[in-house]
């Protein structure tokens, strides 16, 4: 069976150095990162700043994640709010029940 | 919308995905805020179901290393480990571009690799919370030694789910690999199929970061 893909022709074309720089680079941003968090673990004391800036760079990275890895800062513009309008919903459930969870609280404790 | 149908399904598929995980996730975030967060020194930290425990009071053994306190070490390995696996998937979706058969195998090896050595972290650190510190009850979905009864139920039930998607990606990296091998993609006349399933491994990566921010940070 194997024999088989030796008949097709296939044009291999050269790896695009530029391309291939721009996704180490933006690993080694995801990786840099996650290291300001780590050290920022730390560093400061819980609390309400502390969890907006893990929020923060929280999102950028996933920003890196989908915009380079998973291409979607390329594709048509259409698709792209096709995928982020509906996370709105997310947001809403976010705000929610966390304020659900501390009306919760204060009741039962 | 100038993509393929495949690619299409994949990310719609990757929409709804992305609202199961963000339900577990406010979920949890909703018991957690339910529920009295410590308010003494990060040093006079004590386990106790009275108060949400701190997550790098929890998470802080590494293997090897036992007795050794070391907050969160494994679990930024484990992150270090999701991110280059990724890298490598990005760079075999880049080679199938170029129809280059040699190098998609390659990466994809990498990243197969990647994934199987995250699972074993993963069944590591189930295997050391659930045993417990060694001087308690350890923890499991009726009773926990950390705080909280819901807070292993909510680990369990997070990270497993997480897991057992990062299981199924490294099955389809493995499908991936093995058809690349026997030359279907060549004869094929594209590579497509391994962008899908990048696709779908880049959206594990995405959701291990949430996972990292808001069970081990925060």
């Amino acid at each position: 069976m194997a024999s088989h893909s030796e008949d097709v022709v296939v044009n291999v074309i050269p790896p695009d150095k530029a391309k291939i720089a721009k996704l180490w680079k933006t690993a080694g941003i995801l990786l840099a990162i996650t290291i300001v968090e780590f050290i920022i673990a730390f560093l400061f004391d819980a609390g309400a700043a502390k969890t907006t800036v893990f929020i923060l760079l929280t999102i950028v990275k996933a920003a890196y994640i989908v915009g380079e890895f998973m291409h979607l800062r390329y594709e048509a513009k259409v698709l792209l709010w096709s995928i982020l309008i509906p996370l709105v919903f997310v947001v809403w459930m976010l705000v929610a029940f966390l304020y659900e969870g501390t009306q919760i609280g204060t009741v039962r404790f | 919308m100038g993509s393929s149908y495949g690619k299409l399904m994949m990310w719609f598929f990757l929409l709804s995905d992305a609202f199961t995980f963000s339900a577990l996730l406010v979920t949890y975030g909703m018991v957690r805020s339910s529920h009295k967060a410590y308010e003494g020194l990060i040093e006079a930290f004590t386990f106790s179901d009275k108060y949400w425990p701190v997550p790098e009071r929890v998470f802080e053994a590494v293997p090897f290393l036992h007795g050794v306190e070391a907050p969160l070490v494994f679990v930024g390995i484990m992150t270090f480990i999701l991110i280059m696996s990724s890298v490598t998937m990005v760079l075999a979706v880049e080679a199938g571009h170029r129809m280059d058969r040699a190098a998609v195998e390659k990466w994809m090896l990498w990243t197969i690799i990647g994934g199987l050595c995250f699972l074993s972290c993963q069944a590591w650190e189930w295997a050391h919370f659930i045993h417990g510190r060694g001087d308690g009850i350890g923890a499991s979905l009726t009773q926990n030694e950390y705080g909280p009864r819901d807070f292993a139920a909510f680990f369990f039930f997070i990270t497993g789910f997480h897991g057992f998607h990062v299981f199924s990606g490294v099955c389809l990296n493995f499908l991936v690999y093995f058809n690349t091998v026997m030359g279907t993609y060549d004869r094929r006349g594209h590579y497509e199929m391994v962008e899908k399933v990048g696709l779908y491994w880049h959206f594990v990566d995405l959701v291990w970061v949430f996972v990292f921010t808001f069970f081990y940070l925060v």
